[in-house]
């Protein structure tokens, strides 16, 4: 196991490379989710006002 | 309908001409835009005679050497047309190799003994397992450099 | 024939389009999670050592994927771009508004891990060579790109602008591609070339492509995820976003 992180002498690089590239790909698509989630709810609320106006 | 054609046009001839540019730029950039210097340039005098340039070839097999008491390493670059020898104290990457292609920094010495600052090793585009390696060694095909690959 | 036409346009249609990009961004979503995993382990337990570089070499299996996609990526931005100058339709603005983020970031990791590449085998983190040097103008490109975008308050103002950069910045795309070939570079040649065998032992490419491909479907799952949230954002005053609004988004 440790010979496998260690990656013979190369485990900084390595890591370093697929570590920041999967933070990277992970982060992504959940930032999206936030900014997907402020903007429905923004249209559920201007949805339910215009309602309230004239229903 | 006409006002499409018209924009499309207009991207048409935009690109066209960005492309045109494009090909004077790098038409007359092409030698300015290299990293570095060929032996046989260097030997030819293009290469900047009293400031730091690059220097870059495969370092000639058998040529490496140390100085006794002393840091300093002794090589010779090579294109396989020309040799330019160079001093290097200093740490060398993990690749450096005789045999191996190298992008040296430094400037030119009065004893034509190029002085570098910086040594950079240079791999070529092939990836394979030790023992394929060890076989293509064994067959002899191993120093034949792939047809399209450029001359280091 | 007509009928064909009909339905293409039908889906230029944000309306239209909105619902589909979420079936889409579900599908890619699947298939880069398993193209990924098995990448992963390719990669790790399936790949061979290389003979030169070892263990280290492995980082081109998210090197190169990466530096791929940061430019087709940024190819099919352009195509969008173009379209939507021809055209005058907003969903192609939307869709090339949708890529750039993803894009910068593929962008960014080509030289992030080039750059944890470069450090143990040519002994440097980086060097201004035309490869690097034309890969950093691209993400540059992608930046200048959003920021043009978020600075013109006027959505479809900035649809026209940005398009144009992004026209004028596709030169940079063959530049890149093809520096290692018109100059000397510390970079090294392409290992996988159109018209020539490749320098790569079989399993390495295979995982390569593999990876490749995983990359390719998650472009397609977030980009098309973030052109359902850009739609919402720029169409929220229209009376089908209003009527999506009561009920399920």
């Amino acid at each position: 196991m440790a010979e496998f992180f260690h990656m013979g002498g190369y485990g900084l690089y390595v890591w370093g490379s697929f570590g920041v590239t999967a933070l990277f790909m992970i982060a992504e698509p959940l930032l999206l989710r936030s900014r997907g989630r402020k903007i429905r709810k923004r249209i559920a609320h201007i949805a339910r006002i215009e309602r309230e106006v004239n229903p | 309908m006409k006002a499409r054609h018209k924009r499309f046009g207009i991207v048409i001839v935009g690109l066209a001409a960005l492309g045109l540019a494009t090909f004077l730029v790098l038409n007359a950039l092409k030698g300015n835009l290299s990293y570095f210097f060929s032996p046989s340039e260097v030997v030819e005098g293009k290469a900047p005679a009293n400031h730091l340039f690059r220097l870059g070839g495969l370092v000639e097999a058998g040529s490496l050497s140390r100085e006794e008491g002393d840091l300093t390493v002794r090589f010779v670059v090579t294109d396989l047309a020309q040799r330019v020898t160079v001093a290097y104290s200093g740490i060398l990457p993990d690749l450096f190799a005789e045999g191996q292609g190298v992008i040296a920094q430094g400037r030119m010495g009065p004893d034509k003994v190029f002085v570098a600052e910086e040594v950079l090793a240079k791999h070529d585009e092939t990836y394979m397992p030790p023992e394929v390696a060890a076989a293509l060694k064994e067959s002899g095909k191993m120093g034949e450099r792939h047809p399209g690959s450029k001359p280091l | 024939m007509t009928s064909r036409l009909i339905n293409w346009f039908k889906f230029s249609s944000p309306a239209s389009f909105y619902p589909l990009a979420r079936k889409i961004s579900l599908v890619s979503t699947v298939i880069a999670v398993v193209l990924i995993a098995v990448g992963l382990y390719m990669s790790f337990f399936v790949a061979p050592t290389d003979y030169k570089q070892g263990e280290g070499y492995r980082i081109i299996f998210v090197h190169v994927p990466a530096s791929w996609m940061s430019m087709f990526i940024y190819v099919v931005m352009a195509g969008w771009a173009a379209l939507g100058l021809v055209f005058n339709t907003r969903l192609s603005a939307m869709m090339a508004q949708a890529l750039a983020p993803t894009g910068a970031m593929f962008a960014f990791l080509s030289l992030w891990t080039g750059s944890f590449w470069g450090k143990p085998m040519w002994g440097t983190w980086w060097v201004w060579d035309a490869r690097i040097t034309s890969e950093l103008i691209l993400l540059f490109l992608y930046l200048g790109y959003m920021a043009l975008r978020a600075a013109i308050d006027d959505p479809r103002r900035g649809d026209r602008a940005s398009a144009i950069l992004l026209l004028v910045g596709v030169v940079n795309v063959p530049i890149i591609y093809y520096s290692v070939k018109w100059w000397n570079t510390l970079h090294q040649g392409s290992t996988i070339r159109m018209n020539q065998e490749s320098t790569m032992e079989e399993t390495m490419l295979l995982t390569m492509l593999i990876m490749t491909l995983g990359f390719w479907a998650y472009s397609i799952a977030v980009a098309m995820a973030r052109v359902r949230t850009v739609i919402l954002e720029r169409e929220r005053s229209t009376t089908w976003v209003r009527e999506l609004g009561g009920g399920e988004i």
